[in-house]
């Protein structure tokens, strides 16, 4: 236990290694500054101060040191509020660009102690707060607005506290390499579906339907849980997929990079493509897309959809 | 599905929610720290107060929005003007305390946000401060002591902004930081180098209300001082008390007479030769309350001059300003002593004066006596001699008397108290040709068995005369004495017939109600010398009875460093000691024992790995091992997981773990 390490206004210990691992806030990882309410706090307590002399008052001279000692202990428990707490991140959904993304992070105390009020924040934004009960969890999140497609990251976060009296402010900072997929925001106003294309075209099993069974085919991503073969993979202890054929009617709908408007660019193609996918996705059709290195074959289900919004996110993106 | 609520960047941790019971809490959290201020402002002040807060409170209740800026400022307006109206002024210090609590009450009508809330919580504790102005008793500081712990538990449920909020759980977490803050508090309070007040002048406060002795005394205003059980002044005695009938402790002097009053006349300063004392000094300390005059008192012929104080040719101690706080002085007096033998003729002179066309009959009774006796001194025993044998009575309810007062009190009514009895005396002496003047002061006092200090009561106040007699000089007459010797000896309770009003303290019925007085007193006096009466010179003074070396301001600074390192570094060390991870069961801690043994070789426990993969893991690394590893990894299950663990299995863990002998090169590596 270190006692001599309470750091005052000096920055935390560089941020070094970027990882998923839990970051367990220190007492030199933290630092500590009176609030601006404290600072209000240190002028009254100097009017007090003075009035106590001026008028000779006893007990305005108890009262105000008596304050001042609970300034000096409020700033010894706003940093005990924080120290020893570990932070670890959390899953996060992917969102539509415009969406706010969550990351979700789960703090940790493994002391006696329950924590109260830590919250964490962006920059200079909202902060949210949880509680962390002795030797338990306790969860929060921030919350970015995603503003452009592929992989968003939240960066630096703040872990602060000012409990128990607010007139001083502990934090620290977290940095995890913690990201989350942004999906292209979906163009507005409902674009109409292509016409479903009921001839085969390049596309592999295009005339795949849903009636009669055809056989078996390995697993590929994106396909539908639906239509796993679960009693041919207790078997072979290989993922296989059921196929069909035949179709009457329900031909595959083809979301085709090269069906939008030819004065598009990529991102409105994208955005195009993409509330087709929600679009047919609600509707619960076999879809499939088509971009111009990519091909998804046609499929249902949430998993199709998703795997569909990962590759128009991710379209152009490099290190995805 | 897609939202986008705009959020203007708000700085963090200031809590913006206001709910209703924030309100109302906030409300009645002034409203006890402003209550005690009813006492002693205009009624109009107390209603407007009360009515703004209730209206708040009805606002925050019903959901109401709060008035618009145009309507405070308007209500602004008027308190100023109506504290102007009542106080003459704005910026004394009582019109300063009026306007303070009508612009809080008015700043509730504007509380909109967590921030407006932690402001009025401030201005709340400001406000305790202000009600220490009047009243610095013991009930008023734990008054407003339970006030400070309510406000200080209110601003922690400001700042949590998660989680249970139970008023029990916040009231006990103020609890504990106030106690935490106490070592603190009293550190800086008896090092904190003290500045000598007043930093600015202070606006002539109303004595009103203040009771002691004045510059005048006409029939009648002993008698309702007689009536107040204040305390006047405790004396402190090196060494033994005397006896009560010696107790004179003399105050102004009365020179002048006008037929009806006795005034105090300009005292003269110097010393005086003519003064023969006896025996050694007796020794005190006197703390004498604040009464607004400049009277010190002491007994007979102080020794010395007080600090800070001055005595006149005629032994009356004067302070250098009217005293407003508590004043703390060491004496010693003279009990044994002859002064004035060689007075001189212009203040015996003023010691004859008499205004003319007042009380005849008493001059001719004068006139008669001086005849009759031989020498001063048989006069005074003459007059004594009248007032002892003739039917005068001593009493707290004397009848009225008109012009001619001293012919009234001695031909007719005959009743009176020591005012009655030392003025027409003194008035006789002159009219005979003794030179003669009246002391007013106290007489007696209280022995505190508790404290073993004494109390001298306003209830004491007491009147007596000083005649001035060839070879001798001044000599004390008390002709009270001689009318009441029960006065002198056991004061004015057991003097007094049993029907005369009288103040509740001075009666003494029941032992126990007595001691328990004594006791309360022996606590206000203690609160007085450390809390309200510790001072600059105090400071001083017992700082270094304590380290034993004379302090100057620098080292009680210094100390004041030293003492709040050494209590912040405790603090330190006590809050982060709530911060340890309480020694976890014995077989855990050998098991992590085990784990930072292997660590030196890389084969620390991993916090996913369960006993069984890890001794397989382990023995894999390290198979000259195995068979210890295997072993200890089953009795750790066995400890861990069975219901009722056999305790040799403990033993047998701590020997295999405390027996395994890894290198750091090892052999396998």
């Amino acid at each position: 236990m270190k006692i001599g390490s309470l750091t005052l206004g000096r920055p935390p210990r560089s941020e070094a290694a970027v990882s998923s691992d839990p970051i367990a806030l220190t007492q030199n990882r933290i630092f500590i500054m009176p609030s601006r309410m404290g600072a209000l706090y240190c002028l009254t307590l100097a009017l007090m101060l003075l009035g106590s002399i001026n008028y000779n008052l006893g007990l305005g001279f108890v009262l105000t040191f008596l304050l001042g000692g609970l300034g000096v202990v409020g700033m010894l428990h706003a940093w005990r509020n924080l120290a020893g707490v570990s932070v670890r991140p959390g899953r996060s959904e992917p969102v539509f660009a415009g969406e706010h993304a969550r990351f979700r992070f789960t703090l940790h105390n493994p002391t006696e102690a329950p924590r109260f009020a830590i919250g964490m924040r962006r920059g200079n934004e909202h902060a949210n707060f949880t509680n962390v009960p002795a030797r338990d969890d306790g969860e929060c999140f921030v919350e970015l607005i995603a503003t452009k497609r592929g992989w968003l990251a939240p960066g630096r976060v703040e872990v602060a506290t000012s409990y128990p009296i607010g007139l001083f402010r502990a934090w620290s900072y977290v940095r995890f390499d913690q990201r989350t997929l942004v999906y292209p925001r979906p163009e507005a106003g409902n674009p109409p579906l292509p016409p479903a294309a009921a001839t085969s075209g390049a596309g592999l099993s295009s005339a795949a339907g849903e009636d009669d069974f055809a056989g078996l085919r390995d697993y590929r991503p994106g396909d539908s849980l639906h239509r796993m073969a679960w009693k041919a993979i207790a078997r072979r202890e290989v993922p296989v997929v059921k196929e069909f054929s035949g179709g009457q009617g329900t031909a595959d709908l083809w979301l085709d990079w090269s069906a939008c408007p030819r004065d598009f660019d990529v991102e409105q193609r994208l955005a195009r493509l993409s509330a087709w996918v929600v679009s047919a996705s609600l509707q619960n059709l076999r879809y499939g897309i088509r971009l111009p290195h990519q091909t998804i074959a046609p499929d249902t289900g949430r998993a199709h959809r998703d795997l569909c919004l990962r590759t128009l996110a991710l379209h152009g993106v490099h290190g995805s | 599905m897609i939202k986008s609520k705009p959020r203007a960047p708000k700085s963090l941790l200031e809590s913006e929610a206001l709910t209703t019971s924030r309100v109302l809490a906030l409300v009645g959290c002034l409203g006890l720290v402003l209550a005690p201020h009813a006492l002693h402002v205009p009624l109009w002040i107390t209603l407007l107060a009360g009515l703004t807060m209730a209206l708040r409170a009805g606002f925050a209740w019903r959901g109401y929005g709060l008035p618009g800026q145009w309507i405070l400022a308007l209500l602004a307006v008027a308190a100023a003007a109506g504290t102007w109206l009542s106080y003459g002024m704005l910026f004394g210090r009582d019109a300063a305390v009026a306007l303070l609590i009508l612009m809080l009450c008015l700043k509730l009508l504007e509380l909109r946000s967590g921030r407006d809330a932690i402001a009025v919580v401030f201005l709340a504790y400001f406000a305790v401060v202000t009600n220490f102005l009047y009243s610095q008793t013991i009930p008023m500081g734990l008054y407003l002591l339970g006030c400070v712990w309510l406000i200080t538990a209110y601003l922690i449920g400001m700042q949590r902004q998660a989680g249970p909020r139970t008023a029990f759980a916040l009231l006990r977490h103020s609890a504990v930081l106030l106690a935490q803050a106490t070592p603190v508090m009293l550190v800086l309070f008896f090092l904190f180098p003290r500045i000598q007040g007043p930093l600015w002048a202070l606006p002539h406060s109303s004595a009103s209300g203040i009771t002691g002795l004045s510059d005048r005394m006409a029939p009648g205003s002993l008698s309702n001082l007689s009536l107040s059980d204040e305390v006047a002044f405790r004396v402190q005695f090196r060494g033994k008390a005397p006896e009560t009938p010696k107790l004179y402790w003399r105050g102004p002097l009365m020179w002048d007479f006008d037929g009806r009053t006795w005034t105090v006349g300009e005292g003269s300063m110097g010393f005086r030769r003519d003064v023969q004392v006896a025996g050694a000094p007796l020794e005190y300390v006197v703390t004498l309350e604040p009464h607004y005059m400049r009277w010190m008192f002491g007994l007979d012929i102080p020794a010395v001059r007080p600090e800070d104080g001055l005595m006149t040719s005629d032994f009356e101690l004067l302070s250098m300003r009217p005293v407003r706080t508590r004043l703390r002085y060491e004496m010693s007096s003279y009990l044994t002593y002859r002064v004035g033998a060689s007075e001189t003729p212009g203040i015996l002179q003023r010691a004859l004066r008499l205004p003319d066309g007042f009380n005849p009959r008493t001059r001719a009774l004068a006139e008669r006596l001086r005849g009759e006796a031989t020498s001063s001194r048989a006069l005074v025993e003459r007059v004594l001699g009248m007032f002892r044998e003739q039917p005068f009575f001593y009493t707290l309810a004397p009848p009225e008397l008109g012009t001619h007062s001293v012919d009234e009190f001695l031909f007719e009514a005959r009743r009176g108290f020591c005012e009655h009895f030392a003025s027409s005396f003194t008035f006789l002496m002159r009219a005979a040709g003794v030179p003669a003047r009246v002391v007013t002061g106290y007489q007696g006092g209280v022995l505190n068995p508790v404290g073993g200090y004494m109390i001298v009561r306003q209830s004491d106040a007491h009147a007596w005369a000083e005649v001035w007699l060839p070879e001798e000089g001044w000599v004390r007459v008390d002709p009270t004495a001689a009318v009441s010797p029960q006065r002198i000896e056991s004061g004015v309770a057991a003097a007094v017939p049993a029907g005369d009003p009288l103040p509740l303290l001075a009666r003494s019925d029941s032992a126990w109600l007595l001691r328990t007085r004594f006791a309360l007193d022996t606590m206000t006096n203690g609160w007085n010398q450390w809390v309200l009466g510790y001072n600059h010179e105090r400071q001083l003074i017992v700082m270094s009875r304590l380290t034993g070396h004379a302090l100057t301001w620098k080292g009680v600074a210094a100390l004041l460093v030293a003492g709040t390192a050494l209590v912040v570094a405790l603090l330190t060390i006590f809050t982060l000691r709530q911060n340890r991870i309480r020694p976890r069961e014995p077989v855990t801690v050998l098991w992590n024992a085990l784990s930072r043994k292997l660590a030196r070789r890389d084969l620390a426990r991993l916090d996913t790995e369960g006993p069984r993969d890890y001794v397989a893991r382990l023995s894999a690394a390290l198979p000259t091992h195995a068979g210890e590893l295997q072993q200890i990894g089953e009795l750790y299950m066995r400890l861990r997981y069975e219901s009722a663990p056999a305790a040799a299995d403990m033993a047998a863990l701590k020997r295999a773990v405390d027996s395994l002998k890894v290198d750091r090169q090892g052999g396998g590596a």
